[in-house]
């Protein structure tokens, strides 16, 4: 997602509208300094694998990057508005480019019982821990499989969010003109499963900017006997492609586009057991291909994930999560599988473990999390050593391994490409 | 109303007062100890203040945390009764201030007396809040030599009492009191110099499964807040390490009033400006 693709319209609409609420808003008494930090950063990842990627761009290298970012944030005391920018500018050595992208950007307008965010911003919704079932807002799974921090998995919306506050619910209400999918892994970078690898052109068609086609996401949320409730409901698109294509036994044209969704969901968080438990659902309804007949378009499918956590003594968390996805309309989807696409099970699930361990005085940090999937039968298993020199300046090393026994599962397709990355950054 | 609540709160803290004041000759270990946890975590019904924290290794290098902590009491049935000072229900709100890449990183604690605490943290850069589990008899609290029970306070019941003798230390009269635990602990024996008057821990020695000393607590400066004797200066040493914790409560003030809706979801992620300067 580091090009500058976004709608500028939006966000010079946003812009407009933001200073429209801070004109409106009380007089300035006595504004606070703006606030200003960010960090510079080297981020450079490559395959171990030592197969050659065709058409690899720079061999093994997946990620090589230096990056500064600047954030910015003003909340004038006294007045009802504030402002955040996040801006990152960088050099990419695989494209051997430069490139700007603005993280976030927003305003906020604070009242007492609702507040007002317009502009980009990252949502995070849901209680898994790198399982989203809930939380349909656009990832970029490039940057977390080739080693970027944790944050860039998540991308920005441009959208504009409202929360309000009563003494029985709380709620955000999402509005999102502008359709972001998912960064997938991409071609030159990484090898993937394509059942059509010989159709080279492939148009890709993202939904328009459109009145019909805004995205909306609610989430209802309040504490109860302990608990932290949620409930979700979301309408849009898929965020990653669907296919297109004249005949699926043997195409000549395929094209992508992203298929309509919607999602209604729920979960809870509690304090239990000596440590913390999670659950969610969601039901994914996919609108544009209900009756399950069309292979290019997902199935609608009942996703859920029940999670542990618990901390032991010297810093030592264990984190353990069940997820499953079952299908709807299996029998159509058996049905009118073309034979080059992987077929999946009925039900599909992931065991994950997270342990991390801290050690000297928290400046060292050792982490492990691992996906396996018995009715697939891969894993992407993740290692990470990362060591607070000082306060500003952090060392990272970890590897992505993916393995599979087949080569078209989720990870199995993907075991050419695990590999090494190292991080520093220094904030200020 | 508020005011008359305030009142109350003052009244009954009067009377506490009182009561340990002039039945201190009589007072058992135990009294003793449950008065100092009444002092050092539950001093006020509310309290805001911006806490500097110097995390030293032996080396002598220094890291930095910053944070405004706000803590509010919660006195079951409305009254606040000596018993329940020292076990009642508490929330926290913490916000970091420093270093700058935890800035605006928000942390919310639910205390309560007879079950596990809840825990949220807030990661701005993904907007994200999530609960997380700790051990709070273990964890080090932000990569200091405090544990988060020594932040926020060990139940009374989870160790058993005995007076060793009473001594001067720095010219104040002490209670000096030993106390084991029940239970898990991460000390053995802890042996606490209690002031005869604040009641403040003035200072105290945590020993290991040897029976080695370890872990040195320290008030180093106390001050008079809002009539509240408070410890501004503190410090945490590690004597094995040779890492050490000195904390400076740069500013802090009682009674101001907190309200409840503060420690929630809506102000982790967006912190409240006037609480949080």
């Amino acid at each position: 997602m580091d090009k500058v693709t976004y709608n500028n319209r939006i966000i010079c609409f946003s812009l407009l509208l933001s200073f429209g609420f801070w004109v409106l808003s009380s007089p300035v008494f006595c504004a606070e300094e703006p606030s200003i930090r960010g960090f510079l950063q080297t981020n450079y990842s490559a395959r171990i694998t030592g197969v050659k990627l065709p058409g690899a761009k720079r061999q093994e290298l997946m990620l090589g990057e230096e990056r500064g970012r600047l954030e910015g944030s003003y909340y004038p005391s006294n007045t009802k508005v504030g402002f955040n920018v996040k801006g990152d500018v960088f050099h990419d050595w695989v494209e051997d480019s430069w490139g700007v992208a603005l993280r976030e950007g927003y305003m906020d307008y604070l009242m007492d019982k609702f507040d007002v965010r317009i502009g980009r911003q990252i949502v995070t919704w849901g209680v898994g821990d790198l399982l989203f079932i809930n939380d349909v807002f656009p990832k970029d799974w490039e940057a977390f499989y080739s080693g970027r921090p944790l944050e860039y998995l998540k991308q920005g919306v441009d959208a504009g969010k409202l929360n309000l506050y009563t003494d029985l619910v709380s709620a955000e209400f999402i509005v999102i003109p502008h359709f972001t999918p998912d960064n997938l892994p991409s071609v030159g970078r990484f090898f993937f499963f394509d059942p059509y690898p010989n159709i080279m052109n492939r148009e890709v068609e993202k939904p328009k900017t459109t009145f019909g086609n805004t995205e909306y996401a609610l989430r209802i949320y309040r504490s109860l006997g302990g608990a932290d409730l949620s409930a979700y409901a979301y309408k849009g698109f898929y965020r990653t492609p669907a296919m297109r294509a004249d005949n699926f036994i043997s195409p000549t044209t395929i094209s992508h586009f992203y298929p309509e969704l919607a999602v209604y969901g729920a979960s809870l968080q509690k304090s239990a057991l000596g440590g913390v438990i999670s659950a969610e659902y969601g039901y994914y309804d996919s609108m544009d291909d209900r009756n399950g007949k069309n292979p290019g378009i997902e199935n609608s499918q009942s996703k859920f994930l029940i999670g542990y956590q618990k901390a032991f003594q010297n810093d030592l968390t264990v984190g353990l999560q069940y997820y499953g996805e079952l299908m709807s309309q299996y029998k159509e989807y058996k049905a009118k599988l073309p034979p080059a696409f992987f077929r999946k099970k009925e039900l599909h699930q992931y065991i994950t473990l997270r342990v991390t361990k801290l050690l000297k005085y928290q400046t060292v940090k050792l982490s492990l999390f691992t996906f396996y999937s018995p009715d697939e039968e891969d894993f992407f298993i993740t290692p990470e050593a990362s060591i607070n020199v000082t306060d500003n300046m952090l060392l990272a090393l970890g590897t992505n391994i993916f393995t599979g026994v087949k080569d078209n599962t989720s990870f199995g397709q993907q075991h050419k490409n695990s590999n090494i990355y190292v991080l520093a950054r220094y904030s200020f | 109303m508020r005011y008359i609540k305030v009142l109350i709160m003052i009244l009954a803290l009067g009377i506490i007062w009182t009561k340990v004041s002039f039945s201190s000759d009589t007072l058992t270990p135990e009294e003793i100890v449950r008065a100092c946890y009444v002092r050092f975590y539950y001093a006020g019904n509310d309290m805001k203040a911006r806490i500097l924290m110097k995390l030293i290794d032996k080396g002598g290098q220094e890291r930095i945390r910053d944070l405004t902590m706000l803590r509010k009491n919660y006195a079951e049935g409305g009254e606040l009764s000596f018993a329940e000072a020292s076990e009642g229900r508490q929330k926290y709100f913490i916000y970091f201030h420093q270093p700058s890449d935890v800035k605006d990183t928000t942390f919310m604690v639910y205390k309560y007396p007879d079950r596990d605490d809840d825990r949220w943290l807030f990661i701005p850069a993904i907007n994200l809040v999530k609960r997380i589990a700790t051990n709070d008899k273990y964890s080090s609290f932000v990569g200091s030599d405090f544990s988060y029970e020594d932040i926020s306070g060990r139940k009374l019941k989870e160790d058993t009492y005995r007076l060793l003798k009473e001594e001067e230390l720095n010219g104040k009269g002490c209670y000096v009191i030993e106390s084991l635990p029940k239970g898990s602990a991460e000390y053995t024996k802890r042996i606490s110099w209690i002031d005869k008057v604040s009641y403040l821990p003035l200072k105290e020695e945590f020993y290991d499964t040897q029976n080695d000393l370890y872990k040195q607590f320290e008030a180093l400066e106390i001050k008079d807040i809002n009539g509240i004797p408070t410890a501004i200066k503190r410090a945490m040493k590690n004597v094995k390490t040779g890492h050490r914790t000195e904390v400076t409560f740069q500013s802090t003030k009682y009674n101001l009033g907190i309200g409840d809706d503060i420690f929630s979801e809506r102000y982790l992620r967006r912190p409240p400006a006037e609480w949080i300067k």
